[in-house]
Order: C-alpha cells, then structure tokens, then sequence
C-alpha cells in the first residue's frame, strides 16, 4: 500500500502512523454537551467502500486525510488535513 | 558408472567438461555443472528420492520445476538445515549434502512403509474419526505419535545465521516469466521504450522453448531464446532477474519474489541465501505458461511415473535418459512428446490414449486403452494397459503422463479472483481483470500454440504500453508451430485399487470420493477433509484433477464446484527471507546515549528505555548488588551532588508569534504568562481527557519555547502536537521541530549542585525553575534549574556532539566533591522518595485529578482534552487517587503491580480497593516506598490497609500517607 503524500509523492505505507478516522477533524467546540464528545469520541462508521482517515507521514510530519476504498484497497486521494480543516 | 543415463549431446544447461561432486543420503553422486538435485540423481539412475507424508510411499521426481509434489529434500549446509527443498529446483553444487526425508530407517526400507500397508484404515477424516476418544488422549498421546510419523522434513533446531536480503523495485512493466509469451511481452516494452523488469524462476529465459524445442522465426527455440534474452540484456530500461519466483500479487501494483542468489552455490559468509523482493510495477503481464497435470489411475505413484512435460524438460535441458517410455495421454501435447522423444532417439513402448485416436506412428499406439496399475516396488518396471484386446504388461522405465494442461494462473487469483471453466481446454482460465493492472497472456490464458503464444505476448504488451501511454512498434512476430490442441477430459481411471491425486498429501480418488459422499461435498470442505491440495506444492499439479473427480461424484459439474481460494505465496518462502534485515539490532535499533561509550567503561549494567541503553547503576569497589550501588547513590545525591544522562527526554522547539497561544492549547495549564528565562511544569491531555503526558517548558526567548516529553512519550507527543496544530489551528503561525537528538542533557543534582557548576565555571544564578543560555568552554549551552530529585537540581544541555566531553567532566567534577553519577535505579529512588509520577502512574487511565494535579487543568482557557475530562465518569467520587504507601513494619518489601485491600477484607477481586504502580527501597527512609492508586485515597492518609502480590506471594500492611516522602515543602529544591 502506498500513499500519495503531497509533499513527499507515493510512499510505502510503512513511513506513515495510522491514527484513526477522519471524524477526528470535527473537534467540538468550547462548551459542546457531552453526547457530541461521545460522538466524537466513540462513535464511528465501518463503512464497506470509501472512508476516509488520517495518517501521519512521519518523514515530512504531515498528517493527511487520506480517501480509500476498504473493499478494493484504492487509495483515492491525500489531502494534508491543514487544507482539509481550513 | 556415473552419468549412465544421459543421452549424448543434449542437455542445454549442464557442462559436461564440469563434474560436479554431492552427496545424497552419504553416498557420493557425481552430476554436471549445471544439474538440479533431480536431473543428477535420474542421470545416475536414482529415481527414489524420498517417501510421501502420509503411506510413506516411495517417491521420486514428477516435474522438471517448482511445481513438484513429491521430490522433497533436506538441504545441509554446516548448521544449516533446510527442509522440504524440491530436488527438481535445488542446483547441484560441489560439496552439496543433501537427505531423502520423512522415513524412518533407510530409504529404501522405510519402517513406516507399514502405513502403507494399513491404508484401508487410513481413509479421508481417519483422524477427526479414529482420536476422537478418550479426550485426554489427544495432547499427550496422540498428537505426538502423529506429529513423529508425519511432519516432511526437519530443520536443525539452531539459529540460522546465514545472510538474507530485502530489496524494492520499481518499474513501468513487470513481465512475469520469460516463455515464448513473456519473451515477446518483454522485447515490445523493451523496444518502446518502457522500463521493464523480467522475472523468470529457471535459471535462463525460454520457458518451455527450451523442454520442446519448436522452431521459432526459423531458429531452434532455444535459439531465439537465447538470442531475446542477449537483446534485452543490451538495453538499458530492461532488468532481467532469473532465479527469481513471483509469489504473490498485492495491493497497488505490488509484487512479492523470491530470489535464489546463493541456494545454488556452496555457503558463503558474504553470499546472501535469498532476497525477497517488493517490485511495484505500473503494468504487469502474467506469462507463466501452464503446468501439465497427471492422470490418476492405480499406483500412479512409482519412483519412475512423470508427467511427460517432466521427461522432456529433463532430456531437453539436462539430457537424462528416460529409458522404455510408456506415455498416457488424453491429448495431442502427449502425443507430440512420444513424437518428440522418438525423434530424439528414445523408445517409446506404447502411446496409451483414452481417446479413440487413429494416428500411425513409429511406436505402438493404444486407441480408447487406459493404464490400470504399475509394478516395482522402489521403482516403475511394469505399466498395465487395459485395451481392447485385454490387458497387457508392458516393461517401461518411465510412465508419462499427460492430462493436459493447467494455466499457470495462480498470481490472477491472488486478489480473491475466480478463474474461469474453458471446456474447449478443459481447464480454467483467467477472468479479465481479477488482479488490476495485471494481464495475462500466452498459454496462461489457454493459448498453446507457440505461435499463438508469440502474438499474444506482442499483442498484450500493446495493450499494456498503451496504457503507459507509450507506443509499441509494430510487432515483429516470429513464425512458429500453430498446433491446435485437441483434449478428452479425462480424469480418473475406473479400476481397483488406489489412484493418486495428490502426490505430496497421499489424497487419492477413493478419498474424495469418500468426502463428497460423506457430506463434504463443497470443494472448500473437501479439500480440509482430505488435505488435498494442502502440501507444499498447493496442489499446483493435483487441485483440478480433484475437483473434477468431485464434480463427478456430486453431479454438479466443474464450473459448478469452482475452485479454492489461490493464495499467496506460489512456492514455499523461508521466513528468514520474508524477516531479512528483522533480526537483532534489525528487529529494535539501539539508541545509544552519547555518555554510552563511558558509562559502559565504569562497569554500569545497561537497561533497555524503548530503544535507549541507559546505565541501571554505577557499581563501585566492593558492591555486589544493584542495591548496595543504588542506595549510595541515592545518599550521595542526597548528601553531595550526583550526575544523570537525561538525554533520553523528548525536546521539541516550538517558535512563532503563536507558540505561548498553541501551548496554552496543548497544555492544561497557561504557558502564555511564562515568562522569559522560567521553566513551567506542564501537563498535557489526551481529546479523550486522559492525561497523555508531562514535562517542563521553559521560554528561551519571547517567541520561542523549549518543552521535553517522557522517554516514551516523545514520538507521540511530537505527532499530537503536529495534528492539533495542522488540524485545529493550522492558521497560527507556530512551527515546532523534535530536537531530541541535537541536544545531551545532564542532570545535576544534590546540595553541592551549585559547587560542581562553579568548578566548570558556570556562574549563573538560576532561581529555581529558572533557564539561560550560557557558554560553557566555548560552546553555547542551555542551563535549567529543575529537579526530578528533591535537591536543588540543574540541567546543561549541550549540541550532542559535545555529550562525551561534557558527561566525563561532570563525572569528575563530581567525583572530586564527593559525589558520583548515578544511573536509573538511584533516580526512580529519588523520584519515588518526592512522588513525582512517570508512565507507571499516567499510563493512560488517570485524569489530572487521579494524579492530584485537577487544578492545573485551567478553567479560564480551552485546552485539548478538557471538553471530555469533564465527563461524569471522570469527575465523579470513588476514583482511584494517586497515594503514597509506607510498610507498618519497616523491614517488609512492597511491589509494584500489587492490588490494595482494606484489611479486613479479603483479597478477591471483587474488594479490590487500588493498586501499586512504583516501589523503591528508600536509604533515606530507611524502609520501601510505594505509590499507586487507592480509591478516595487523598482522604485516607494515614489509613492502614493490605498490599497483596499474588505473585509474590506478597501480604504486607501498609499506612496510606502523602505520596511526596521526603521535604513535602521542597525547600531542598527551592535552595
């Protein structure tokens, strides 16, 4: 498996550290009840298709949002989540 | 006489001017520079080889290839002990040692041969229905009397130091084997312009242009073979590697093979053994040919019995003599090879065709006749014929037989593809697209002919370059024979008595049978009921022929039972290949400290922090015990003044006109107010609220911070704070960068702290928690008073290159006032004697409340984690808080990873009040030292309660205190 870092180009996925989905980007804001910090937290879909989450490329330190396929294994695309969030 | 069985003159891949000299089972066997295992044995008359897994039934070589079920081996090599090596792939070599295995006596009187004779017994599922009872005879009787009858080969037990590699490789095209097809494949691609890597498993390109020798563009097949592969080794863009099997196809383009650098030459300390490559290839093409499968009918199994594609490729590339052949054939590839090894001078007793062929021949020829049995016990001496003027016994070295062919297309299915039923071939064939970005072409997709071969290489290669947005020139497609190839499906002679189906795994026709009728009908379950397919060879030669002896006993068709599930790897792998470059210092690096090298020299004992060397203790003239050293270094740090490599914290330099702001951010507490030239203890959240972890920030400059992590905490704590501010606030203008490496730290501590920096002639006066730059013998340095000791404390930080000389100054300096450096046993007392926490007690289950640090978690700012340290569960009364723990008696010994119980309870988990995270032998004290955590603990100082190890046997009464031992006011670290 390889990811296209932007900055780096494809890398084997062994240069990069799994964290988890993409939910991670939805931080509540100050204040939020606590059944959106359960949400964001705990809750999660397993989707069987295109899901999208987050890899951090240790080389470069770029953490992206990567867009995959779990039932074929294509990687779509690689976003740095500093791009995705702004 | 040695080589008896060669025929003059052929034989393309051995140097008879280069005898060869090995061993097989102790005996002296001379073959040809050049010779497998197998061609050397056959060619000196040797056809036993071995003995099969289950009868013990005498075996010897079926194939010329990695294909073979039955020809398995132990290769030696000193130490070394390789088991279940095809004699059929492993080349000779001077000196070789090799053994016939699973038999228990000679070979040639195996004692296990009695199975044989007891196979009525031995049918299909004999052990789910024979050791089923008594229970307990499973693990202690059974299963050990299996495992020394069965198991193939052995290994040696010791560790296997040879050398293997890893490698990667990259390219536009990768050409899977290098037959007619892939040879054309290659040349287009090549000629176009592409970058190309061919994979071929033999030990030159041509495939089976070599076994069979048709002409090719008006030139011999080896020929034309010879002259591609000189084509392609002229150009640059092309990477040939022969030797080499393809074993899996993966994700994205990616490749698994397998390459024998040095199985085929005398072990060397410098030859690596194998390489297990990683090849990414844009576009691949799969040009593996086929593999002949056999016919199964009554003692298919003699030493003797090959496939006829196994005779040819012998006598073709090593020129062994097959002696009196008997060919059975269901199709005109087998009728070809009686053609073939006539014209070569070999005779041929009988063609034997199910069919109702009518050809004229110079060999006798067996319309609609069937081969029911064979005779010779360690070898073929008789083939039994049915036809239709009865039965006839015919004298033959070598039966071969020819059930037609299989597409090799084993890598197409390696992605959870199904092949296709073709019934014009009677075989399955690959479905488009199953692997993307891999075709496949020539006879790995049913095109036998050479010539139809040639043009699909050419024609797929096209297709492929297109897709690389390349142009293929026109090809240039050589003349070649255009056979069409005629089959019957045949499987299965009907006749008594046991006809095999899987050679390696002793399955036979009976026992598939015996699976479908006993409701294991599914090929899935018939294949873990019988083993079949279920040896080293994965059932390469056997697995169609079984699923259609299935078919037809369940009436459901071959399309209809479809296949198993191919797998990877497609020839066994040592896991020493697959593990290259894992062991040792491979599997865990070490870090080492730039203080290692005189650490070491002092005598310290090293202990493992992740993957940093830190010294245990410095043991000193007359001490025998990591206690005795521990405990004067603790008073010496105490009393004088002790140095300690720290250098293991993580430091990361975080600047910008939004650093203050992003720490307060990742910090519970306010860096912002820090003020220049002050160090903050500082305490950081997981989102989840837990604490993640701790250390210090000290501001060297208005925008600029340095802050340290735990040893085992820096890796995270560098990608969380790049994900928060990439994620959250990547608009700040804030960078940070891990320095861990780029600086030694040491620690100096103990009431003459400030004497040993004035002997190196630092003169800062730090208040405490305090940072300067300072020049220190010229080189600019960094100076903290912090203390993880209790005593006044200072670090110097210096550019790693500077470690050694510092660390050794220090020492002396040190020693000169008394003091001494002490290793990590000292420091985990002395931290333990003031309660300052590590990952024994924030290992990823406490709040800041637990650890008794809630108020550093500010109410007036958002920090990561608070949102969720706010959860009921972790505010709530009842959790476990962090308390320190004294023995009632001073003598008695405390652990950690004891549970905590009020006295009167007993220790069942259910009373379970707390548990114990870090103990210490206190010499200041003068008795161990806990902490851990105890339910409501802060408002049970001065408690008694019981501490149990169960363990280690452990029951001692404890009193509940304030976890900071020693100076809870700390004015010993204030100065």
């Amino acid at each position: 498996m390889r990811i296209p870092c932007p900055c780096c180009g494809p890398r084997d996925r062994r240069e990069f550290t799994y964290y988890g989905a993409s939910d991670y980007l939805d931080r509540p804001a100050e204040g939020a009840d606590l059944e959106a910090w359960d949400n964001y937290l705990h809750l999660r879909d397993n989707p069987a298709g295109v899901t999208r989450d987050l890899w951090y490329h240790d080389p470069c330190q770029a953490w992206l949002e990567v867009t995959r396929n779990t039932v074929t294994h294509e990687i779509l695309s690689a976003h740095p989540v500093s791009e995705v969030s702004a | 006489m040695t080589n008896a069985h060669r025929i003059p003159g052929k034989g393309l891949l051995i140097d008879r001017s280069r005898p060869v000299r090995f061993a097989f089972d102790g005996r002296e066997v001379e073959g040809f520079q050049g010779d497998t295992l197998a061609s050397a044995l056959l060619a000196n008359g040797t056809r036993l080889m071995g003995r099969s897994f289950k009868y013990h039934r005498p075996r010897g070589a079926m194939t010329a290839g990695s294909e073979d079920p039955s020809s398995l081996v132990e290769i030696l090599d000193g130490a070394q002990q390789t088991p279940n090596v095809r004699a059929t792939v492993q080349e000779i070599y001077e000196g070789m040692q090799a053994r016939s295995q699973n038999h228990v006596g000679p070979l040639n009187f195996d004692l296990l041969a009695l199975n044989d004779l007891l196979a009525p017994f031995f049918s299909a599922g004999f052990y789910y229905k024979t050791f089923m009872w008594p229970r307990a005879f499973w693990e202690k009787l059974y299963e050990p009397l299996i495992r020394r009858a069965a198991g193939l080969g052995r290994l040696s037990g010791l560790h296997d130091e040879s050398i293997y590699e890893k490698a990667w490789a990259h390219c536009d095209l990768l050409v899977i084997g290098a037959g007619p097809a892939g040879l054309m494949a290659a040349l287009s691609a090549a000629r176009a312009g592409a970058d190309v890597i061919v994979v071929e498993e033999d030990v030159r390109l041509g495939g089976r242009l070599l076994a069979d020798q048709p002409m090719v563009g008006g030139m011999a097949g080896p020929v034309w073979a010879e002259w591609a592969a000189d084509e392609l080794a002229s150009l640059p863009n092309v990477r040939v590697m022969t030797r080499t099997t393809v074993t899996g196809a993966y994700d994205d383009g990616t490749y698994g093979a397998l390459e024998r650098v040095g199985l085929h030459r005398a072990p060397s300390d410098t030859l690596p053994r194998e390489c297990f490559w990683r090849i990414v290839a844009k576009r691949a093409i799969l040009t593996t040919g086929a593999l002949e499968r056999p016919i199964a009918h009554p003692d298919n199994d003699r030493p003797g019995v090959m496939l006829a594609s196994g005779v040819t490729a012998h006598l073709a590339k090593w020129g062994v003599n097959p002696g009196r052949v008997v060919v059975f054939s269901n199709n005109d590839s087998g009728l070809q090879t009686a053609r073939n090894l006539t014209a070569q001078g070999v005779e041929i007793a009988a063609y034997v065709d199910p069919r109702p062929v009518s050809v004229l021949e110079d060999f006798p020829v067996y319309a609609n006749a069937q081969v029911t049995g064979t005779r010779g016990r360690l070898g073929l001496r008789d083939v039994a014929i049915r036809h239709a003027g009865g039965t006839s016994m015919i004298e033959a070295r070598t039966l071969a037989l020819a059930g037609g062919w299989n597409p090799t297309l084993h890598l197409a299915c390696h992605r959870n593809g199904r092949p296709t039923w073709d019934d014009s071939i009677a075989a399955f064939v690959p479905t488009p697209g199953m692997v993307p970005g891999l075709s496949v072409a020539g006879a790995a997709r049913g095109r036998f002919s050479t010539a139809a071969c040639l043009a699909d290489g050419a024609a797929v290669a096209a297709e492929a370059l297109s897709d690389l947005g390349l142009t293929a020139r026109p090809a240039d497609v050589p003349d070649a024979e255009d056979t069409p190839y005629a089959i019957a499906p045949f499987w299965a002679v009907e006749a008594g008595g046991r006809a095999w189906l899987d050679f390696a795994n002793d399955v036979t026709t009976k026992d598939v049978k015996l699976a479908a009728q006993e409701g294991y009908s599914s090929v899935e379950h018939m294949k873990r009921y019988t083993t079949q397919g279920m040896a080293p060879d994965q059932g390469k030669s056997s697995n169609v022929a079984a699923l259609a002896v299935l078919a037809e006993a369940t009436g459901q068709g071959i399309p209809a039972t479809g296949t198993t599930t191919y797998r990877p790897p497609y020839v066994p792998i040592s896991i020493a290949a697959l593990g290259a470059g894992g062991r040792a210092e491979g599997f865990a690096p070490q870090r080492l400290l730039t203080s290692d090298a005189q650490t070491r020299s002092m005598g310290a004992p090293m202990i493992e922090a992740g993957l940093w060397y830190r010294p245990s203790y410095f043991p000193q003239g007359g001490e025998t015990s990591w206690r005795a050293a521990c405990d004067r270094e603790v008073g010496q740090v105490r009393n004088a003044v002790g140095v300690c490599d720290v250098s293991t914290l993580g430091k990361i330099d975080v600047q910008g006109p939004d650093a203050a702001r992003f720490l307060d951010f990742i910090y519970t507490n306010t860096m912002s107010t820090l003020p220049l030239g002050r160090v903050r203890y500082g305490l950081m959240l997981r989102e989840d609220g837990f604490v993640m972890d701790d250390g210090t920030c000290a501001r060297i400059g208005d925008q600029q911070f340095v802050v340290t992590t735990t040893t085992a905490g820096a890796g995270q704590v560098m990608r969380h704070m790049d994900f928060i501010h990439q994620a959250f606030c990547a608009g700040w203008d804030v960078r940070m960068v891990s320095v861990t490496e780029g600086w030694a730290q040491f620690a100096v501590a103990g009431p003459k702290a400030r004497d040993l920096l004035a002997a190196l002639g630092i003169t800062a006066d730090l208040p405490f928690m305090g940072c300067a730059d300072i020049a220190l013998g010229g080189v600019q340095a960094r100076l903290f008073r912090i203390s993880f000791s209790g005593e006044e404390g200072y670090e110097i930080a210096v550019p790693t290159r500077y470690g050694a000389a510092l660390f050794a100054q220090l020492v002396s300096a040190a020693e000169a006032l008394g003091g001494c450096a002490y290793g990590m046993e000292a420091l985990n007392v002395l931290r333990v004697e003031k309660g300052f926490i590590t990952h024994a007690e924030i290992h990823g289950r406490v709040t800041a409340g637990d650890v008794g640090l809630g108020k550093m978690v500010s109410a007036k700012k958002d920090c990561i984690g608070k949102g969720a340290s706010l959860r009921p569960g972790l505010v709530e009364e009842g959790r476990e808080q962090l308390v320190g723990l004294m023995p009632v008696n001073q003598g008695e010994v405390l652990s950690a990873g004891a549970h905590l119980y009020n006295e009167s309870d007993p220790a069942k988990r259910e009373h379970n009040q707390g548990y114990v995270t870090s103990v210490a032998p206190s010499p200041t004290l003068g008795c161990w030292l806990g902490i851990g955590f105890l339910k409501n603990g802060r408002a049970r100082h001065g408690e008694v309660i019981r501490l149990v190890d169960g363990l280690r046997g452990l029951s001692v009464l404890v009193e509940v205190c304030n976890p900071v031992f020693f100076d809870p006011d700390g004015g010993r670290m204030r100065g």
